[in-house]
């Protein structure tokens, strides 16, 4: 560490500044977390409350839907939602890691890839996996008819039987500091409203008849379901974005104080050695 | 009087959510007007407009397709979007408006686009509709 003093001081110049514009993402990431929780919060009633619904009308009538039975896996979809931009820490390496957990073993005939976001689509891109489509620049607070088309496409490619199944892989918002990547199947709608037992069966008036009202209740469901998972990845984006800047932020802070550590030990050399020249030709000159 | 619950949720946020006295709507089958005390009934919701009473005053909201859900006491309407005339910007509504009549003037092209195009155009006159109804009320 034997450096010149000027060269250490341009070091901790330059790692002030980094600091600063971790510290400032840090900050940005956090109020963004906030309203990004916000939204989760908000969206809860529509898919809470749709699953209610759909709950009593599967309950109270043996209707069968076809997005409502399992039928045999030809071909399996996954929608990866990752973010567009790094600088979150394993965020986006966890779900892409989760996606071809998932994925497996299977050839590219059995599955296909709905990208939604620009760094797992450029991963699956570069790689050569099928995508088949791919939804990216989303902002921040993404709302419901951002995502409206990528969620209506791959339902009604569950529909048209491209695909048997259908999977969303995405960062699970768990608290700003911890993110889950999950694996979580939308379609076929297996098992919706086999939990909430409510105690009174209500039986219900169907306008046209509970057919009609379900086959055009589900889509909208799995549709809502996309939504929420997106909501929910992004609050995990700005958690781990704000958990990643923050731990940069104390590095830097880390690096600084070692760096200091280091200059003023090589200013102290500095001055030993001049008064030592100085004696040194003092005492020579007697 | 006696009052019955009334929420309007959309995938992004719950828009109305108090007690009212009387709900019409037009389902799939018609007007209708919801009382408390009204049956259990799951209508589907075309694009239009839901009217409101609450304290004796009459509001209405804009609804952009969607379900209806109704138990005795408690009415939900679950809508992809739903606004109150008060958020509602007019003159986008305009421009969505012009935007669609001038897609569904060009003949000729895939037929997807037809569908969405005639959509947009009667969400945007769904939106003017509500904004003027609203002003006609307040008179």
């Amino acid at each position: 560490m034997a450096q010149n003093a000027r060269d250490i001081r341009r070091r901790i110049r330059s790692v002030k500044n980094t600091q600063q514009i971790t510290k400032a993402m840090e900050m940005v990431a956090a109020a963004k977390l906030r309203r990004a929780q916000e939204r989760v919060h908000l969206a809860r009633p529509y898919a809470a409350k749709m699953e209610e619904v759909i709950g009593s009308i599967a309950k109270a009538g043996g209707t069968r839907h076809p997005m409502m039975v399992k039928r045999p896996v030809r071909k399996t979809g996954y929608v990866v939602i990752t973010a567009d931009r790094g600088l979150a820490g394993a965020y986006n390496a966890n779900v892409i890691r989760a996606a071809l957990q998932a994925v497996g073993e299977k050839s590219p005939d059995e599955y296909t890839i709905l990208a939604v976001g620009r760094k797992g689509r450029d991963f699956f891109r570069k790689r050569g996996y099928p995508v088949a489509d791919e939804i990216t620049g989303l902002s921040d607070y993404p709302t419901y008819s951002d995502i409206r088309r990528i969620a209506s496409a791959a339902v009604k490619m569950y529909e048209e039987e491209v695909y048997d199944e259908l999977y969303l892989v995405y960062n699970r918002f768990i608290n700003p500091v911890q993110q889950t990547p999950t694996v979580k199947k939308i379609l076929p709608l297996e098992d919706v409203g086999a939990g909430g037992a409510e105690g009174r069966r209500l039986h219900y008036e169907y306008e046209p008849s509970a057919e009609e009202v379900l086959e055009s209740l589900l889509p909208k469901y799995a549709e809502a379901l996309i939504f929420s998972a997106l909501l929910d990845a992004k609050a995990s984006e700005h958690g781990a974005r704000m958990t990643a800047m923050g731990n940069a932020s104390d590095n830097a802070a880390e690096m600084i104080e070692s760096l200091t550590l280091a200059l003023n030990r090589a200013r102290q050399a500095a001055i030993t050695m001049q008064i030592s020249e100085i004696v040194g030709g003092a005492e020579a000159l007697k | 009087m006696s009052t019955i619950a009334l929420d309007i949720v959309t995938p992004e946020r719950t828009v109305y959510s108090r007690s009212v006295e009387m709900v019409i709507a037009r389902g799939a089958e018609g007007d209708l007007g919801i009382l408390p005390g009204h049956m259990p009934l799951v209508t589907t919701l075309p694009i239009g407009l839901v009217h409101i009473k609450e304290e004796g005053r009459w509001s209405l909201v804009a609804i952009s397709g969607g379900f209806l859900e109704v138990r005795p006491d408690r009415v939900t309407i679950l809508a992809e979007a739903a606004e109150l005339p008060a958020e509602i910007d007019v003159s986008r509504a305009q421009r969505a408006k012009e935007r669609a009549e001038r897609r569904l003037a060009e003949k000729g092209r895939a037929d997807i686009d037809y569908v969405r195009a005639e959509l947009a155009l009667k969400r945007a006159l769904n939106r003017l509709k509500a904004v003027e109804e609203s002003k006609g009320a307040m008179r």
